[in-house]
């Protein structure tokens, strides 16, 4: 097990390595060059040689990386263009409110999806079966900005029961249950998409699960539902935690979009500044934090395996 | 020559795979319906210049947001006054461009690299595959966002982006299926027959590989139009005042107060669009479960 | 030594020295890799028109050696001619190799492209070195016709639509399509019922008067090696231990070795028993092979000689003129020793 873990921590850092290239990358990618991207086009001429000088962009390419890096990996990913204020100060601030979305959806995702997936999957090739499959397959058609117009025009415009964007006066920070509110409506919509695929995987898993010999062979011992449903669980669990981490990533760093609809002031809503300014400091930051998160969760899932799946050897 | 090779056998069926999965996918009406759906709404996006009752680019502003039914705009009208029904329609033309090419042009970018992955295996195995793992190390809308929003909004822009974004997954799904054709005995027949790598891919991989492949190019095509329209609807991609769903659904959202149909509506088709390849989709793949 | 019975004066197959290993990798990081000894030192010499059967139980070496004659997997070391061609991994000369040599399978349904008709099958080989379409499709259709399978009926059929026997029988179709002057047979009718095998054999045997082709019969099957085979070569453990003709080797057997597969064998005459003791132990793996003579851990008359040194091929029977050879110390003792039946049959002790 140990040998495993190792070897995962060390195929991970030169994948995280050449995200971090990716990102730096992109400011080369933009249209124009490097300076404009970074400055506002009315800088004077001190400020641009100060900033040329500090972000080294008369030394060649490699170099301006490794710069780059040293300084992101400390905390300093510039200054925001539109707003001025440092990015990581924007970040901070965002990432709270991101997190929180993208864990209750994935939490409600999970949870749904799974009770479903394992209803249907007990239930294979039933009416029920092939109705809740049906549910589940409009969830992973729909497109989730869509939803959430669709939800706030049903709860908001017409009923006006949840409100349609922000997330409340106080932003991140104190949050009252007068704030829940604002929470319902995003949440939902980012948990219809997650939610169909893991009902699907799941009820995939479920089903072949139960068909295996193994399976035959408890009943045939007499063992009761319960017992075999705790035995179907450390059977799909692996999987299942794959599954989530996976969605909870996703849903970090995809929610550009549902936060546009709902004017969620997380990570998403800042990447959409950053896009709509042409504010390439902040998007790259951005970005950046938002890949690094997606690597680290995907390091911990899968090094937390071994702890729930027995076939990886343990020493 | 023995006698007992021509026993009696019942009438030659010589019917190919791909006839059977024909049959099998033409028996299912979901997948039919599906077909027939996607086909009218493509049918109409090709055909908006010939169907459409007005111009997608003139609006009044005294006719704004008409609400559904309104004699003489059957959907309605925009935010600008324009006809929603031929918006929509012409909108589709864009639409499905930005959804589908992305996924023909990965299909032959990253369905040729896998195939040479998984068949060559080794050092270029390793350089394929450990690449694709790095563009896999960001979540796909993340990606797509990054490189439009990097090159800027565009059609030919998001055209690039969402190719690059969905190369690896086909890579993935090629290689693994041709690693698994790979090992096979006819392939080893092939060799001995004195084919040279280039032709057993063309000839023997391909055909055997090309059904999981296709399988699940046809449910990307249904991610590919939601990420197509939503980098629309973030001010990507689509440019106003092009005709396009997901910019569309932008652009109405302050009518959803006043008018919440019309805002919806060109969501519903993007809805349509990517349920129906979806369930496309997995129609083909029963289709193609039985051997 | 004596010459083989042979009329002409060249070989059509002259293998001398083939060797090959395989490298299994380590299970712990800097531990020494394993070598697995699949094929080592393999000589022998085929005339034009003769059947050479190869036998020997699973694991032997026996089918790695037909894929390093087809050039399917490189030799360490060996010199291999066939038709008077040079074996080299070279493309252009293993091209021309395989328009001479070709191979049938033993999974018959596993050798065909599932998506590929029958005909299509066997066209591609010619086409692949050249012929134009409609001729490659006339050689097929001739070939089918030629191994019994009507081409109207089954040319445009898939691999999943007919029989297994039916299969092999394509399968020998596409083997000849090209034209070789040897066929390679790995198996070939070891999945087959008996029934179909021996149609299958027959076929095998009108095709060679017809074509005049040259086989290597590669089978675990004894008595189907007797049936088709005028030479018999017996494999343990990557090495040649017995070679000879056929009759001579099944009525007179050298090798302790061949002895117990004889005895093993299944027959249906009720007289053909032997007193041979079974043979003892597990065989050792490739990896790690018993040094001097592979098979003394499981061999009754082994002695000090036998860890010591490698036999070489020597003749089994000084006294004869037949070349029949077996790689053992202990010939002296174990001539004379053999008895293939006991009670009153026809034949006594050897």
């Amino acid at each position: 097990m140990f040998t495993y873990l190792i070897k995962r921590l060390l195929f991970a850092i030169p994948i995280a390595l050449a995200v971090t290239a990716l990102c730096f990358s992109l400011v080369y990618l933009a249209p124009g060059d490097p300076l404009s991207a970074v400055l506002p086009s009315d800088a004077s001429q001190d400020v641009v040689d100060l900033v040329k000088a500090q972000y080294g962009l008369d030394k060649p390419v490699p170099v301006q990386y490794l710069l780059w890096l040293q300084r992101a990996v400390t905390g300093d990913l510039g200054k925001s263009i539109s707003s001025g204020r440092p990015v990581a100060e924007e970040i901070g601030k965002a990432i709270g409110n991101s997190l929180l979305l993208a864990g209750l959806a994935s939490t409600l995702a999970f949870t749904v999806g799974s009770a479903l997936g394992i209803a249907a999957g007990y239930r294979n090739g039933s009416g029920a079966d092939r109705a809740m499959s049906a549910i589940a397959i409009a969830g992973v058609s729909i497109p989730h900005y869509w939803l959430g117009i669709v939800l706030v025009a049903i709860f908001s415009a017409r009923l006006n029961w949840l409100p349609a964007m922000g997330a409340g006066p106080a932003g991140s920070g104190n949050w009252t249950l007068d704030h829940v509110q604002y929470i319902i409506l995003p949440t939902l919509t980012l948990a219809a998409m997650p939610a169909g695929i893991v009902m699907r995987s799941v009820r995939a898993l479920v089903a072949d699960t139960l068909s295996r010999d193994f399976v035959t062979g408890l009943i045939a011992k007499g063992m009761g539902r319960g017992a075999i449903f705790r035995h179907l669980a450390k059977n799909i669990a692996p999987t299942a935690l794959a599954v989530f981490g996976v969605q909870l990533g996703y849903l970090m760093a995809g929610s550009i979009l549902v936060e546009t609809v709902f004017t969620w002031p997380g990570t998403g809503l800042l990447l959409n500044t950053a896009i709509l300014q042409r504010d390439i400091p902040l998007l790259q930051g951005t970005i950046f934090v938002l890949a690094m998160f997606f690597v680290g969760l995907n390091l911990l899932v899968d090094m937390l395996q071994p702890f729930f799946d027995p076939r990886i050897k343990r020493t | 020559m023995s006698a007992a090779s021509l026993l009696a056998e019942p009438s030659p069926k010589q019917s190919s795979y791909w006839d059977d999965v024909a049959r099998r996918l033409l028996r299912d009406k979901v997948s039919i319906a599906c077909m027939l759906l996607l086909a009218l709404i493509v049918l109409g996006a090709l055909l908006a210049p010939w169907i459409a009752p007005g111009d997608p680019s003139m609006g009044s502003v005294l006719k704004r947001l008409k609400p559904v039914g309104t004699p003489g705009h059957i959907l309605g009208t925009d935010e600008l006054g324009r006809d929603m029904l031929t918006r929509l329609l012409y909108g589709g033309r864009t639409s499905l461009l930005m959804g589908m090419a992305p996924v023909g042009m990965a299909l032959l970018i990253g369905g040729t690299l896998g195939m040479v992955a998984g068949f060559r295996g080794g050092l270029v195995n390793a350089l394929i595959m450990r690449t694709v793992d790095v563009l896999f190390a960001f979540p796909s809308v993340l990606l797509a966002v990054a490189i439009a929003g990097a090159l800027g909004a565009g059609v030919g822009n998001t055209l690039l982006a969402l190719t690059i974004v969905l190369i690896p997954p086909l890579v993935r799904v090629t290689e693994s299926a041709t690693t698994q054709v790979r090992s096979l005995d006819f392939i080893e027949a092939a060799r001995a027959s004195g084919a040279g790598d280039g032709t057993i891919m063309r000839a023997h991989v391909l055909s055997n590989v090309i059904g999981p492949v296709l399988v699940y190019a046809t449910s990307l095509l249904s991610v590919s139009i939601i990420m197509a329209a939503g980098l629309s609807f973030i001010g990507l991609g689509a440019k106003p005042p092009t005709a396009e769903w997901g910019l569309m659904l932008n652009s109405l959202r302050n009518a959803i107060y006043s008018q919440p149909l019309l805002a919806a509506l060109p969501g519903v088709l993007i809805f349509a669009v990517s349920l129906g390849f979806n369930l496309l989709a997995d129609g083909l793949r029963t289709a193609m479960d039985v051997k | 030594m004596s010459s083989t019975v042979v009329t002409a004066p060249d070989f059509i197959v002259d293998v001398a020295g083939l060797r090959k290993q395989f490298k299994v990798r380590p299970e712990r990081f800097g531990a020494k890799p394993k070598v697995v000894h699949a094929v080592s030192d393999i000589s022998f010499k085929l005339a034009p028109g003769a059947t050479l059967g190869i036998v020997g139980e699973s694991g032997c070496g026996k089918s790695t050696v037909a894929r390093l004659l087809m050039g399917l997997i490189e030799a360490d070391d060996g010199d291999v001619r066939m038709a008077g061609l040079q074996l080299s991994q070279q493309p252009d000369q293993l091209k021309a190799m395989r328009s001479k040599v070709q191979m049938v399978f033993q999974d018959s349904y596993a050798s065909l492209n599932p998506r590929m008709s029958i005909e299509a099958s066997i066209m591609f080989g010619p086409v692949v070195h050249g012929v134009p379409r409609d001729e490659a499709r006339h050689t097929a259709h001739d070939l089918l016709a030629r191994v019994g399978l009507e081409p109207a009926r089954f040319a445009g059929r898939y691999p999943h639509e007919v029989s297994g026997g039916q299969r092999q029988r394509v399968n020998i179709a596409r083997a000849l399509a090209l034209k070789p002057e040897i066929v390679i047979f790995d198996e070939a009718v070891s999945a087959l019922d008996k029934s179909v095998e021996i149609q299958v054999l027959n076929l095998l045997q009108d095709l060679k008067a017809e074509f005049k082709l040259t086989y290597l019969f590669i089978s675990h099957d004894l008595n189907v090696v007797q049936y088709i085979s005028d030479q018999v070569l017996v494999m343990y453990l990557g090495k040649i231990v017995e070679i000879g003709p056929v009759q001579d080797v099944y009525e007179r057997p050298a090798h302790p070795y061949t002895r117990a597969l004889l005895a093993s064998m299944p027959s249906m005459d009720p007289w053909r028993r032997t007193q041979a003791p079974p043979i003892v132990g597990d065989p050792p793996s490739p990896i790690d092979p018993p040094s001097g003579c592979r098979f003394r851990t499981r061999c009754q008359f082994t002695a000090q000689a036998c860890a010591a040194s490698e036999p070489l091929l020597q003749a089994a029977d000084a006294s004869s003129s037949i070349d029949h050879r077996a790689a053992c110390h202990m010939l002296a003792a174990t001539a004379g020793t053999w008895q293939p039946l006991i009670a009153d049959g026809t034949e006594g002790a050897a």
